[in-house]
């Protein structure tokens, strides 16, 4: 053990001068610096993770520590809109926040409407302005001591989305947030915090997006928090379709109060090695949330999601779907952890993890976890990992569709529904287009 | 007479080296129905998956003709593309893929194999509205995944649409009847009745004589350990129904 620390510590080198720097110069109000210290004493203290941790066992992060470690102060100017188009949703009608390696570029954005008791904005004009839910909620959910890379994330924080909604508004439209890394000799990491408070009976949709520009090797690596009230609804997609020797990992840490709906989308098809964290808690009764998810990789590429369904009070739903397309020698990891904790009765958790394995060199560890303490609950999982049903695939021939369409239609019917719980159109649309382009090439290339 | 639609002369097919089919020999023309009954066990479903071509369901003697061509070399779909239908007796559900969507995809894939054109969206609509009436069902069921979620009447009700809108020349029924209630019962077969034409023709599989109260046969054929062993008309049917398997399985010594 003391072994692992002081070689992962050795490790930091570049990384830990670096935050300590950053910590000690960055600006803003006294309990900013010391959340960012806090960050840094924490990143000292975990390192970045090895295999050796029973979290990140085969999720190798060498390849993140061997990268040179740059990081941006400002938004890279030169980015253009055209080179945002193919990012755009179909018949977006909402506002788009973009962000080039993690900082606001309102050049580049479109801001809404002002509209009553909405506020939509970047995280450094929230913190200049002295926005007192920052400071009320910011850090305070997503836990620095879980991993070194949301420490890392905390000690650097500086810009990134910040969404507040008032008791009982209503987002008129949903909410674009594009984070553009465009890899370079000036900047190869991106670490945007974002934070959204959602008042009781608020009711918002958030897209998450993470894009490249060029095909060089960077780093993301993102920590979002959301606070959702009492009798809140959110939907929250993140879509990740970073280029192919990207790193990319994230956190989603959602507190989820009495009564609250959320509704929660993690789609990804990019980065060389991904990792999301979905951690769910449910700190009152009668909370109903969904964690909908779906990965289709191939080459080398590593996809790893990590959820935890916390169900700390009683009468909470907690329903799961993942989906994983893997070709190549892509390798997929899910790892679902369900709590019950002992008052939590009339639990309602459900979980089902399935993957196609689209190639014999293909790999998936699927691992559901289930801790329960309450006696009184409902909890079901399962995990599949095959070819196509060879049933159906003959159902279809039988009605005249050649093998190959047969299976191209069940493939992509697969992805679809995962893709069909998201409630936006233009961001389905969207990805039906880059998923069906990815679909293809996996298939092709098998 | 009409020429045959489909002749089976002396099949014998089986799945993993069991022999389940042991030599059927039975001719069908356009214009017929013909009914295969028989208990559990007998090969009834076999016989419907060897002729629509299942992967592992093993041809081992025998010869198909169907519409003039060797049957056993086709693929399932292209004896699909050539007018064959199975309606299964556990359909299959698609999650995933729209109803609707899924039948265009087919019947497209037949018309171009027919050297047809193409039918959009819309048109395909306009078919589709119209066969739905034949069997009643309701709108809704066209936005569903296929089959996901139907109950078991719902499921069967689908396939006869299916076997509506693709229009075959020959249809296997594939114990159709089973699991549904009286009324379900009464529309599945109306339906089969309306699709009825001089230029086709239907196989139904059942195990029970309850079906061919409403899809009256014109010829029926007991099947038992993988033969037919009696062919009759439709008295037949009511004969089984009041004197059970028993009588006719006796006779050939077992």
């Amino acid at each position: 053990m003391t072994q692992t620390k002081i070689k992962s510590a050795a490790d930091l080198g570049a990384h830990l001068a670096a935050c300590e720097s950053f910590a000690a110069s960055a600006t803003g109000p006294e309990w900013l610096r010391t959340l960012r210290c806090n960050g840094v004493t924490h990143f000292t203290e975990l390192g970045f993770p090895t295999t050796k941790l029973e979290d990140w066992i085969y999720t190798p992060v060498t390849g993140i520590t061997k990268l040179a470690f740059r990081l941006a102060a400002t938004a890279d100017a030169t980015v253009t809109a055209e080179q945002l188009a193919p990012f755009a949703f179909p018949g977006w009608t909402g506002s788009r926040l973009v962000f080039v390696n993690g900082h606001f570029a309102p050049a580049l954005s479109s801001l809404p409407a002002p509209q009553q008791g909405v506020t939509i904005t970047n995280l450094a004009a929230a913190l200049a302005s002295g926005d007192k839910l920052v400071e009320a909620h910011l850090a305070h959910h997503a836990s620095v001591d879980g991993s070194g890379f949301s420490a890392l994330n905390t000690a650097f924080i500086a810009d990134g989305a910040f969404i507040a909604l008032a008791p009982n508004a209503v987002a008129a439209e949903p909410v674009h947030l594009l984070f553009v890394s465009v890899p370079g000799n000036a900047a190869n990491t991106a670490q945007p915090r974002n934070l959204i408070v959602a008042g009781a009976n608020s009711s918002a949709k958030i897209v998450e997006h993470y894009v490249s520009l060029g095909g060089a090797a960077h780093f993301t690596n993102a920590v979002t928090e959301i606070v959702v009230g009492e009798g809140a609804n959110i939907e929250h997609a993140k879509f990740q379709e970073e280029n192919l020797e990207a790193f990319h990992i994230a956190t989603v840490q959602a507190t989820l109060a009495r009564d609250s709906r959320f509704l929660s989308h993690s789609i990804s098809t990019g980065a060389r090695l991904a990792r999301h964290n979905i951690n769910l808690v449910m700190t009152g009764q009668g909370v109903d949330c969904v964690m909908n998810g779906l990965y289709a990789v191939g080459g080398k590429q590593l996809v790893d999601h990590h959820t935890i369904a916390d169900h700390a009070q009683p009468h909470c739903g907690s329903h799961e779907f993942y989906h994983g397309i893997l070709g190549g020698n892509s390798r997929g990891v899910f790892n679902g952890k369900i709590f019950v904790r002992k008052d939590a009765q009339k639990t309602d958790a459900k979980q089902t993890s399935r993957n196609l394995l689209l190639t014999d060199t293909a790999t998936v560890n699927s691992k559901p976890q289930l801790e329960i303490l309450a006696d009184d609950v409902k909890c079901t999982h399962g995990a599949t990992v095959g070819q196509l049903n060879d049933e159906a695939l003959f159902y279809c021939r039988t009605r005249g569709i050649a093998e190959v369409n047969a299976r191209r239609l069940l493939t992509h019917a697969f992805a679809s529904e995962i893709v069909n719980r998201i409630t936006v159109e233009p961001v389905r649309e969207h990805l039906e287009q880059v998923l069906w382009a990815r679909l293809e090439e996996l298939i092709e290339k098998k | 007479m009409n020429p045959p639609l489909i002749e089976i002369t002396n099949l014998s097919a089986g799945i993993n080296g069991k022999q389940i089919l042991k030599g059927i020999n039975l001719t069908v023309r356009p214009g017929e129905v013909h009914a295969i009954m028989g208990p559990n066990g007998s090969g009834k479903s076999t016989l419907g998956y060897v002729l629509a071509g299942r992967k592992g369901y093993d041809v081992t003697g025998g010869s198909v003709t169907y519409d003039g061509k060797d049957l056993i070399e086709l693929s399932p779909e292209d004896r699909a593309r050539e007018g064959l239908f199975l309606a299964f007796q556990y359909p299959v559900e698609i999650p995933g893929v729209n109803n609707t969507y899924f039948l265009r995809a087919a019947y497209n894939e037949q018309r171009k194999h027919r050297k047809q054109e193409e039918v959009d969206a819309v048109d395909f609509l306009a078919i589709v509205r119209q066969k739905m009436k034949l069997l009643e069902l309701p709108e809704a069921m066209l936005k569903r995944a296929v089959n996901e979620g139907f109950s078991g009447g719902e499921k069967k009700r689908n396939e006869i649409f299916q076997m509506a809108v693709l229009d075959p020349k020959l249809a296997i029924l594939d114990e159709t009847d089973s699991g549904l209630d009286i009324d379900a019962l009464r529309i599945v077969a109306e339906g089969v009745n309306k699709l009825k034409r001089p230029d086709n023709a239907t196989i139904v599989i059942t195990h029970y004589q309850r079906l061919l109260n409403y899809i009256v046969p014109d010829f029926v054929h007991v099947l038992f350990d993988g033969r037919l062993i009696k062919s009759g008309g439709k008295e037949l049917a009511l004969e089984l129904e009041e004197k059970g398997y028993d009588w006719l399985i006796g006779k050939n010594g077992k």
